[in-house]
């Protein structure tokens, strides 16, 4: 069983306790532990459930690399799922359930998919949910997405806050143990400005737990020492930024690093931030991010009890935790010794350690023999006994086929098959591994690292996670790397040494991918690779046979490696028996591709502060306020927010809209035009400038004049659409629709810039600067008359004219165009005064019953003039010729965007459809988008079309349902009848028609 | 003129920094050859400053100067003397080719001042602001989360932020989450 000791705990605050539970369970543990040492403190070694078969599952692990102890973290709005109990620092309060089991754990229903084993191996999912195929609809994918996952999803409505921080360095090193505090101290002594980070919430890494046994010194002093000291050096450094908690989640190209911050995961219910994203770029990274230990394959190696070797001495040195009181080491190298050494050093019990080595090991098994431990060359384990924990283990020849020698009674198995560096963020950006045959490990290729936009290396491995074997070799690599970072940034490197180490000389290490070598299909249906998704090395095996023989194929087919561990503990393991399985050497099968990020990170991270109110930038005109106020129905409009239509009482939209168009016709209506696009284009060429830009001759127009133009790309296609104002000789100002604002400023720069850089032409974008109010209907001359001494005669102010004036007080410039059709002005005013002039113009209209309409008494009313909408009667495909329009199109002009691109075939075919009004036979609005069809079918079967619908709306001044749209040969057809077909089955008969419905003559706009 | 309202109206948040609305400026955007003697005695008429370097905020009594691209300024001055001063450019300029707009409604201007400024900012624009990268007299186009901004630092400590009118409550939102007491970060404090 696994118990606190009374020794150890090196990370332990032992005179405090916290509280904490599980599964209901009240327990107690330290400021210190992790939830995981608190959990085997208290004898907890069974956390949860295994994906498929529903096995019994322990913790292996002491870190990230956790693949079983997966929790459900907290309840309510706060509820996390799949949380690692061996990241998890444990909190005072803290309360978590074990997941993926029903009725409970110790008693999980689910567990009789292992005695089904046979029947659901590696590949079951493919061939079983196959056929037949109308099962998957409503018996295979409701079974599969009730059972899929460990964890539950939790409510929405995340409580906390999250944000993001963006940092600038020359050199940014992950990993705080010994080999990131030196190349971090070797890059600040050059003078380079460096950020260390290093995931948990401790510096100096596994140093410690392993030296401490070994007598490994630094520069003559303990580890430990040396850690404090050169930290101390860190800190008083101005050109360091030290940070823990903040997991170096992903590399990305010209130097950018992503960093994990979990500022108060460990401390709930303060005002900070749950996570912090850091969005970093660094001119070089260093990745000092360690090895990961490498279980072995052996039948029964996912017994809760059997763990990672080095993990059993983490939990010893580190939280004073003992997994179990008689512990068999198996082994095919020298560290795991460190733990034989360690536990017998506090006084517990090794039955044996399995040394699958012939030759057994070096100077470390020496010692352990020294202390009386039995040791076994050539020995592995054939299987181990007990359910839901070990209760010991049978031994066999590691050469052999699993024949049993010996039974061992144990409680704790300590397995290490090796070691893999930590090569997921080197590989992110590019970087290549190469397969050291002698550490039987995939490290980062020097030749091959991730590359920046001039080829240089902006990644550096340094350490364990470059493959180097033990304490010396890791602190002058390390020293190596951050003096190689700070030159590469410009900095010149103190031409100091690397610290010496002594190191604990170990024999070489052997290959041990299958325990025994010759175990038999029994034997090897129960030897997992991947604990979380239940893959075991049969299940790769039979991945080869049925071809799946690419890495990438092998791990879709298993699923090994795709489980929330990533396959931090599978990945090496697996493509060894793949490769054993094709007769062919591991690097040529290859790993299969890291991605960010390194473990799962959070989307609220992510999201970071972009919620609620700041989740997007609404843009809002400066009457935005009033129009809340006044019960506006709001219309997004990209960003913008207009208003739809004002609803009174209890009025429906459509009784809104239709009182708001009858009200602007008949008297007077107000309309906020503020969103709609104003660009000033000023210098002796803007005439010729818009001239190119417009399919309309506008270097003719005379100042005080205004001309409506249409804008078409290169490519011909009409783009954008509005009145142009000569301001004076020099001076347009251009309207644009609101949605193309940016855009065609933009496009405006853009050929200014690029392509007529010699042009006298500069444009500004004044949209927001003002505030513009149309003022709409027979009552708009007698209303505005009441606010200024001005002139608004027909002469004084034409249709198409405008003019600067005084109205309310306030300097404004009056338009008169029209959208409508109606006597319209719209009125343009700094947008400070915005409002005051709106109010003036409530107050002056109150007697004429002054109605603010919204959008869509705009669209409906231009609808019924038969005035184009750019995005309903355009698509991107569509040309002025298309829309009746040709009259806007000069042909006096040599050249136009768009002009040659309108000569082509495509675009002068007579039988593009063209612009028509519609009118059903029984006043009924037509669907929008609503297709014509036309006699028989196409080439695909499908039916064919001569026409769809553009726009539809009910006009209430009409009082029946009118619409545009694109028809073959529609200009030439008018009366014909065409059937549009509904979603409902039934047919829609409507008459092609004069797209003017109203004042087809534009008088009411000249009054 | 007393009908005249910012988008935020004096809005104003304390928290490890302080965010406050600055209410009207007069803003001129002048766009032509800064390398011309002309246009620097316009702009030297009209704010009493030189021209700006690249990504540089030259400030005077209740004037700016500001760099925006190679060739666009933005002048800053009291909100009620821009019709004059931007007379004052066109006087100096007259018969050659500029732009020279009166833009002092279209955006807000924000102060974001306090031990906490900076950390404020680097929570939502990717510029460097440790205190050596970042020095008064600086200016950066940038963008602020999602919308575009620019901000500058003067000797005093504070910054100066413009961003468009129509997204000033944005702005503000932002500001104050990044600004809450208890998201110190710890850096540049």
């Amino acid at each position: 069983m696994s118990t606190r000791l009374a020794r150890g705990g090196r990370l332990l605050d032992k005179g405090r306790v916290l509280h904490f539970s599980f599964n209901g369970k009240r327990l107690k543990g330290h400021p210190g532990d992790t939830l995981a040492s608190a959990l085997l403190a208290n004898d907890q070694m069974l956390v949860g459930r295994s994906f498929k078969y529903h096995r019994p599952r322990g913790i292996v692990a002491s870190g990230a690399e956790e693949p079983n102890a997966l929790v459900h973290l907290g309840t309510g709005a706060r509820l996390e799922p799949n949380q690692r109990v061996t990241t998890t620092e444990l909190f005072d309060g803290l309360t978590c359930t074990s997941q993926n089991h029903w009725p409970s754990l110790e008693f999980d229903i689910g567990a009789v998919n292992t005695h089904l084993a046979r029947f659901l191996p590696a590949g079951f999912y493919y061939k079983m949910f196959i056929h037949p195929r109308p099962f998957w609809k409503h018996v295979y994918e409701p079974f599969i997405r009730r059972s899929a996952g460990l964890g539950r999803a939790t409510n929405p409505g995340d409580p906390d806050r999250y944000e993001h921080f963006y940092f600038f360095c020359d050199v940014a090193v992950i990993g705080g143990g010994v080999a990131g505090l030196q190349s971090a101290l070797a890059a600040a002594e050059a003078g380079a400005k460096v950020l260390l980070i290093e995931q948990t919430a401790h510096w100096g890494g596994r140093a410690p737990v392993d030296h401490n046994v070994d007598g490994g010194e630094i520069d003559g002093a303990p580890v430990d020492a040396w850690i404090t000291a050169t930290l101390a050096k860190l800190q008083d450094m101005p050109n360091v930024t030290l940070r823990l908690r903040c997991m170096g989640a992903g590399v990305y190209d010209h130097g950018y690093l992503l960093g994990y911050e979990r500022v108060s995961d460990h401390a709930p219910g303060t005002d900070a931030p749950r996570h912090r994203l850091w969005r970093i770029r660094a001119g070089q990274i260093v990745t000092a991010t360690g090895a990961i230990e490498r279980p072995l394959s052996f039948a029964g190696n996912d017994i809760p009890g059997v763990m990672l070797a080095s993990a059993i001495r983490d939990y010893a040195v580190d939280y004073g935790v003992s997994i179990g009181d008689r512990t068999v080491v198996v082994t095919n190298n020298d560290d795991a010794y460190r733990t034989a050494i360690t536990l017998k050093k506090f006084g517990l019990e090794i039955p044996a350690i399995l040394d699958a080595r012939q030759s057994g090991g070096g100077a470390l098994a020496d010692e352990a023999r020294a202390l009386g431990i039995r040791v076994e060359n050539g020995k592995g384990i054939a299987k181990v006994m007990g359910g839901k924990r070990v209760t010991g283990v049978a031994l066999c020849a590691q050469a052999g086929e699993g024949a049993v020698l010996e039974e061992i009674r144990c409680d704790a198995v300590a397995m290490s098959g090796g070691w893999s560096p930590v090569v997921h963020l080197w590989s992110h950006c590019g970087g290549k591994l190469l397969w050291d045959a002698a550490q039987a490990q995939f490290r980062p290729d020097p030749a091959n690292p991730p590359r920046g936009a001039q080829g240089e290396a902006f990644v550096i491995a340094a350490g364990a996670a470059n493959g180097a074997s033990d304490l010396a070799a890791t602190l002058s690599d390390a020293d190596a790397a951050g003096k190689t970072a700070a030159a590469a940034t410009g900095h010149k490197p103190k031409s100091t040494k690397a610290p010496t180490a002594t190191a604990t000389p170990e024999a070489a290490l052997e290959p041990v991918w299958l325990m025994p070598q010759g175990a038999g299909i029994t034997l090897r249906m129960k030897s997992w690779l991947d604990y979380q998704n239940d893959v075991k090395v049969s299940d790769v095996q039979l991945a080869a046979r049925e071809g799946y023989e690419s890495v990438e194929h092998a791990k879709r087919y298993t699923t090994l490696g795709m489980a929330t561990d990533q396959g931090k503990l599978s990945n090496i393991n697996g493509l060894a028996i793949l490769s054993d399985a094709l007769g062919q050497p591991i690097p040529q099968t290859g790993t299969t591709t890291f991605r960010p990020p390194y473990t799962p990170i959070s989307f609220s991270a992510i999201a970071g502060a972009a919620r609620g109110e700041i989740f997007q930038p609404l843009r809002k005109t400066p009457l935005h306020a009033w129009h809340e106020a006044n019960g506006a129905h709001w219309e997004p409009v990209g960003q913008w927010r207009r208003p739809y239509c004002y609803p009174k009482g209890e009025e429906s939209h459509r009784d809104a809209v239709n009182r708001e168009i009858t009200q602007t016709r008949t008297r007077l209506g107000l309309l906020d035009a503020s969103t709609l696009g104003k660009i000033i284009v000023k210098g002796p060429d803007a005439g010729r400038f818009l001239d190119m830009l417009y399919t309309n001759v506008m270097s003719s127009l005379k100042p005080g004049r205004c001309r409506y133009g249409l804008m078409c790309n290169e490519n011909g296609f009409l783009m954008d659409d509005g009145v142009v104002a000569r301001l004076d000789e020099e001076t347009f100002l251009c309207h644009t629709t609101t949605g193309g604002a940016e855009g065609v400023h933009g496009h405006m720069e853009d050929w200014l810039q690029c392509e007529w850089w010699d042009w006298k032409v500069y444009t500004a974008n004044v949209t927001e600067q003002y505030a513009q109010i149309a003022v709409v209907g027979p009552k708009a001359r007698e209303t505005l008359a009441k606010l200024t001494n001005a002139d608004l005669g027909n002469d004084a102010l034409p249709f198409m004219g405008w003019a600067d004036l005084t109205l309310a007080g306030l300097p404004v410039r009056a338009y008169r165009i029209s959208f409508s059709g109606e006597l319209s002005y719209e009125i343009a005013v700094p947008a400070s005064l915005g409002r005051a002039l709106w109010d003036a113009l409530l107050e002056a209209g109150a007697e004429h019953g002054v109605t603010p309409y919204g959008t869509e008494g705009l669209h409906v009313m231009r609808a019924e003039k038969g005035f184009i909408m750019i995005g309903d009667e355009t698509d991107g495909t569509v040309i002025p010729q298309d829309l009746g329009l040709g009259w806007a199109i000069s042909r006096k002009k040599a050249d136009y965007l768009g002009k040659r691109a309108q000569e082509r075939s495509h675009m002068a075919d007579p039988n593009r459809w063209k612009l028509v009004g519609l009118e059903t036979l029984d006043g009924s609005v037509l669907p929008d988008g609503a297709y014509a069809t036309a006699p028989g079918h196409n080439a695909n079967g499908q039916r064919k079309t001569q026409g769809r619908v553009t726009s539809s709306y009910y006009s209430p001044t009409l009082g029946k349902g009118i619409a545009m749209g694109l028809v073959h040969n529609g200009p030439d057809r008018m009366g014909d009848m065409l059937d549009f077909p509904k979603v409902d089955g039934g047919i829609v008969k409507a008459r092609i028609v004069d797209p003017v419905f109203y004042d087809k003559d534009g008088e009411k706009q000249n009054v | 003129m007393s009908d005249a309202v910012s988008a935020l109206n004096g809005a104003r948040y304390e928290g490890f920094a302080t965010i406050e609305d600055q209410g009207l400026s007069g803003m001129i955007t002048l766009r032509g050859d800064l390398a011309s003697k002309d246009l620097r005695a316009a702009v030297k008429s009209a704010t009493g400053l030189g021209i700006p370097a690249q990504r540089q905020a030259l400030t005077g009594k209740g004037t700016a100067a500001l760099w925006m691209s190679p060739d666009e300024l933005l002048l800053l001055c009291p909100y009620a003397e821009v019709t004059e001063r931007l007379a004052a450019i066109e006087a100096a300029l007259k018969g050659q080719h500029f732009l020279a707009q009166n833009v002092s409604d279209a955006r807000a201007l924000l102060r974001i001042s306090g031990a906490g400024a900076r950390e404020t900012l680097a929570k939502l624009c990717p510029v460097d602001l440790a205190p050596e990268a970042f020095t008064p007299g600086m200016l950066r186009r940038t963008r602020m989360a999602q919308i575009p901004a620019a901000f500058w630092l003067n000797n005093e400590g504070a910054f100066h932020l413009i961003c468009f009118r129509s997204v000033a409550d944005y702005a503000f939102n932002l500001l104050k989450a990044s600004a809450r007491p208890g998201g110190e970060v710890g850096l540049y404090a």
